[in-house]
């Protein structure tokens, strides 16, 4: 389940001298054995199953997709409005609305492999470790999942997501029972939401996680002034974007020293500078989520950008600045 | 749907809180009146949707409304200025399951889509009618554009301030077919009396275009999204 060339061309246009620098750039890394071209993974829940991009641009460009949450059951999710707006930001209470396992096996992974030949990664939800359990068994076997990343920190769902993920024995018993059931490597995606990140982190790695993702969305709210009610129909909902950025890099920082499985960076990335900085806390890789809404060419442009920053910033090699700091 | 770089050709007021913007632009991406388009605007994280008024090749016509800090800063914007939009998003009106006889409700904002739809009607030699709603005289808009359309039209205020007193929905001939967008509440009612009809629906959007499930509408056909399958629904898709 591996593939793929080392380097990426520089951005089309550029000086000669620049470009021929550029290419020489090695922007790939890996994770768990898993080379990928370059780290940039469009995050879960902003990409779909790929269908809403793949006639926007090639998506082979793409060092991975973390693809959308699926659970046992289709869940139509919350009640509207599910998006609110802040400052460099945005809040979200979707809810896991997903076609269920049996569609995405049968229908969304195989069409998305038409127009994406590299391994995905699996963003698993539910609302018991049986049920856990049930969809990434059924993940495992499908050809072009490469990685499970199991979502215990959705904040929008009652008694599932992030009920697991701010409880240590919860994470552990998670990630034991679905490591047991699978062979692929088990990524468990972290909450923000707890009081020592690096805990969750430990429990998961303890339990035979293959590697941690943080940090899912931060718990906010907005209250609309004239209506005198919250935004969300939801009341809460999870913070995402710009504005959660230096959060996420701090928990990705710890994280990185707590343990020795891969991380993968994310929260509130949306250029290349920040998906260097993410990697210099300790990401391997990194995952754009609220970016993609915003402008839906991000994970691309972001790309296109890399070699010319990496060059700029007089990095040959993106594997070599991972958890400098 | 096509990202591009749009220049601001007009943005002035043309009613109260009420502005009228045209943008000059690649609009190859709209096929059909009733789509939006989705503004960057300078210093909001997310876009902004708003349906097309009305289009031509090169230009966009978009009528807003000041609801908030975005649509506020959009009312600053001067001629010349230069926005990232997303254009040719949505499905839009389909003319072809409009009967010759119709009525096209709006009310507030809602009024805007009716517009180009309407101009698009007659061109296909069907015969609309207008009933366009507003609150009061000093919100009016669009009402000597449908006029000189020369089809019949009705302006309802719910004060009585300017044509005639009441809801739009008042002067909706029941058992019609009606292609309405406006409130949910006067399309609530449209649903009750019309025999058929469209539905243009409005919702807090993320992206407006699919991807992250912002704007997800149970129908009789299952999920839909408003941005994607929508915004226009048909009246038997609806579980009201």
């Amino acid at each position: 389940m591996v593939d793929i060339s080392t380097t990426m061309p520089g951005r089309e246009g550029g000086n000669a001298n620049g470009g021929e620098e550029a290419r020489s750039v090695d922007i790939s890394t890996s994770l768990s054995g898993l080379l990928l071209s370059n780290p940039v993974i469009p995050a879960s829940g902003t990409f779909g199953y790929g269908r809403e991009y793949w006639d926007l641009y090639d998506l082979d460009i793409l060092g991975s997709i973390a693809v959308k949450g699926t659970t046992l059951e289709e869940r139509g999710g919350n009640p509207l409005p599910r998006i609110a707006e802040c400052e460099a930001g945005m809040l979200n209470s979707v809810g896991l609305q997903n076609p269920g396992i049996d569609r995405v096996v049968s229908e969304e992974l195989p069409e998305l492999y038409l127009h994406y030949k590299k391994p995905v990664i699996a963003n698993i939800s539910g609302f018991s470790v049986e049920e856990y359990v049930a969809v990434a068994v059924k993940m495992d076997a499908a050809p072009n999942v490469g990685i499970l990343e199991l979502n215990v920190s959705c904040p929008n769902v009652r008694g599932g997501g992030m009920a697991f993920g701010t409880s240590a024995s919860n994470i552990s018993l998670v990630t034991r029972e679905v490591r047991k059931a699978c062979s692929k490597p088990v990524y468990v995606k972290l909450s923000p939401n707890v009081t020592d990140i690096c805990e969750m982190a430990r429990a998961a790695e303890d339990a035979g996680a293959d590697g941690i993702s943080l940090i899912n969305t931060l718990l906010g709210m907005r209250i609309d002034l004239r209506k005198r009610i919250p935004v969300l129909e939801n009341v809460t909902g999870g913070l995402s974007g710009p504005a959660v950025f230096p959060v996420a890099l701090r928990m990705v920082w710890q994280v990185s020293r707590a343990v020795d499985v891969p991380v993968i960076g994310m929260g509130g990335i949306s250029s290349s500078e920040d998906v260097i900085e993410m990697m210099m806390a300790g990401a391997s890789a990194v995952q754009i989520g609220a970016a993609n809404l915003r402008n839906p060419f991000a994970c691309r442009d972001i790309i296109m950008d890399l070699p010319r920053k990496c060059e700029e910033l007089g990095i040959r090699s993106l594997r070599e600045i991972i958890g400098i700091m | 749907m096509k990202e591009s770089i749009y220049k601001i050709t007009e943005n002035c007021q043309i009613a109260d809180k009420t502005f009228g913007m045209e943008l000059s632009g690649d609009s190859a991406a709209v096929s059909r009146p009733g789509q939006f388009i989705n503004i960057l605007l300078p210093g909001s994280f997310l876009r902004r949707p708003f349906s097309v008024c009305d289009y031509g090749e090169g230009w966009i016509r978009i009528i807003y409304k000041i609801v908030g800090k975005g649509t506020e800063k959009m009312s600053h914007l001067q001629k010349g200025d230069e926005l990232s939009v997303i254009s040719g998003l949505g499905n839009g009106f389909d003319l072809s399951r409009i009967p010759e006889s119709c009525a096209l409700i709006g009310g507030g904002a809602g009024v805007a889509p009716l517009y180009g739809l309407c101009k698009r009607l007659l061109l296909e030699g069907k015969k609309p009618a207008a009933v366009l709603g507003f609150n009061n005289a000093g919100e009016v808009f669009l009402e000597k554009e449908f006029r000189n359309l020369n089809i019949p039209v009705t302006v309802a205020t719910v004060d009585g301030s300017f044509g005639q007193k009441g809801f739009a929905t008042d002067f909706f001939e029941e058992g019609g077919y009606a292609v309405c967008c406006g409130p949910e509440a006067m399309m609530r009612v449209l649903y009750k009396k019309s025999g058929d009809g469209m539905f243009s629906l409005e919702a807090r959007m993320g992206c407006g275009f699919g991807a992250c499930m912002g704007c997800s509408l149970e129908t009789r056909q299952g999920f839909r999204r408003i941005c994607k399958e929508g915004p226009v629904f048909q009246k038997e898709d609806l579980l009201w």
